[in-house]
């Protein structure tokens, strides 16, 4: 049994949802450049933030339905380590750093990073909360659903 | 449009990239940390670094002209390449997944880990290519 990321189909699906995230991600940036927030690097906060929340959303709706299926999968990849792992960054989040200390910018630095942290971390638990609710919904006690995904094949 | 789509090329290559080296550590490694996402996002941040220290050095050398000459391979490479293959959508769900699972430790080095060893990477990144250029 090939392992996904060996099957060229899925790999294939990755880099379409990854090129489009990408391409969000730079068209974010083009609107929000730093100049106009004062020096923060508000367009990579705002991406790795609203990103978190979508993965979040998106992996707790579809673990909900159950069992994952060869189509959940292909919305899983395609959207989640795709699309929001394209459109959301830590190279960028680490060079912003990087030039911020090297500034003297010591403050806005770690600002910036507790920022992206706590706000990327509080957004993802509110995108869980949000996924577990809605149409398609397993709403069964949990011993009569079918068993979810292991946590370990999610979020690739 | 060009840059659109150097950007779109690079992150997905990045993507796809990300994908097969997360699955083959994924196979090879045991217990809660994921060292997947922990490995490309700080090799990432290491080439993103000689990304910028190769801009920073040729601004240095020759001024803005040869800074804006590079900027289609800033593009691809810094924004595409290294956007689309690092991610903190999956390391932040993979630290929120550990925390609710009751291994507080391992989200905490998660999260904290790799915020550190990526700004490293990045600064190794920098430093070696502008002291060599």
């Amino acid at each position: 049994m090939t392992p996904p990321h060996r099957r060229p189909r899925l790999v294939g699906l990755v880099a379409l949802g990854g090129g489009v995230g990408s391409a969000a991600r730079w068209a974010v940036t083009v609107l929000v450049p730093d100049a106009t927030t004062g020096g923060w690097p508000l367009a990579t906060l705002a991406e790795n933030v609203v990103g978190a929340f979508l993965l979040g959303w998106l992996l707790e709706a579809l673990s909900r339905r159950g069992r994952e299926t060869p189509r959940t999968r292909r919305v899983r990849l395609t959207l989640g380590t795709g699309v929001l792992g394209g459109f959301t960054t830590y190279s960028s989040l680490a060079l912003e750093t990087e030039r911020l200390l090297a500034g003297g910018d010591a403050a806005v630095a770690l600002g910036y990073v507790a920022a992206t942290l706590v706000g990327g971390t509080v957004a993802c638990v509110a995108g869980i909360a949000l996924g577990g609710r809605g149409r398609g919904a397993d709403r069964r006690p949990a011993a009569d659903r079918a068993s979810s995904v292991p946590a370990s094949r999610e979020a690739r | 449009m060009t840059s659109l789509l150097l950007v779109a090329l690079g992150g997905g290559l990045g993507a796809a990239a990300r994908f097969v080296l997360d699955g083959e550590i994924r196979s090879r490694t045991r217990g809660g940390f994921p060292w997947g996402t922990f490995t490309v996002n700080v090799l990432g941040s290491l080439v993103i670094g000689v990304v910028a220290g190769v801009i920073l050095a040729a601004g240095a050398a020759e001024g803005p002209a040869a800074v804006a000459r590079l900027e289609p391979w800033r593009l691809a490479l810094a924004t595409g390449l290294c956007g689309g293959f690092t991610t903190f959508s999956t390391a932040t769900v993979e630290s929120v997944r550990l925390a609710r699972s009751g291994r507080l430790r391992l989200a905490l080095a998660n999260t904290l880990g790799t915020l550190v060893v990526t700004v490293a990477a990045c600064a190794l990144g920098v430093a070696v290519t502008t002291a060599i250029l």
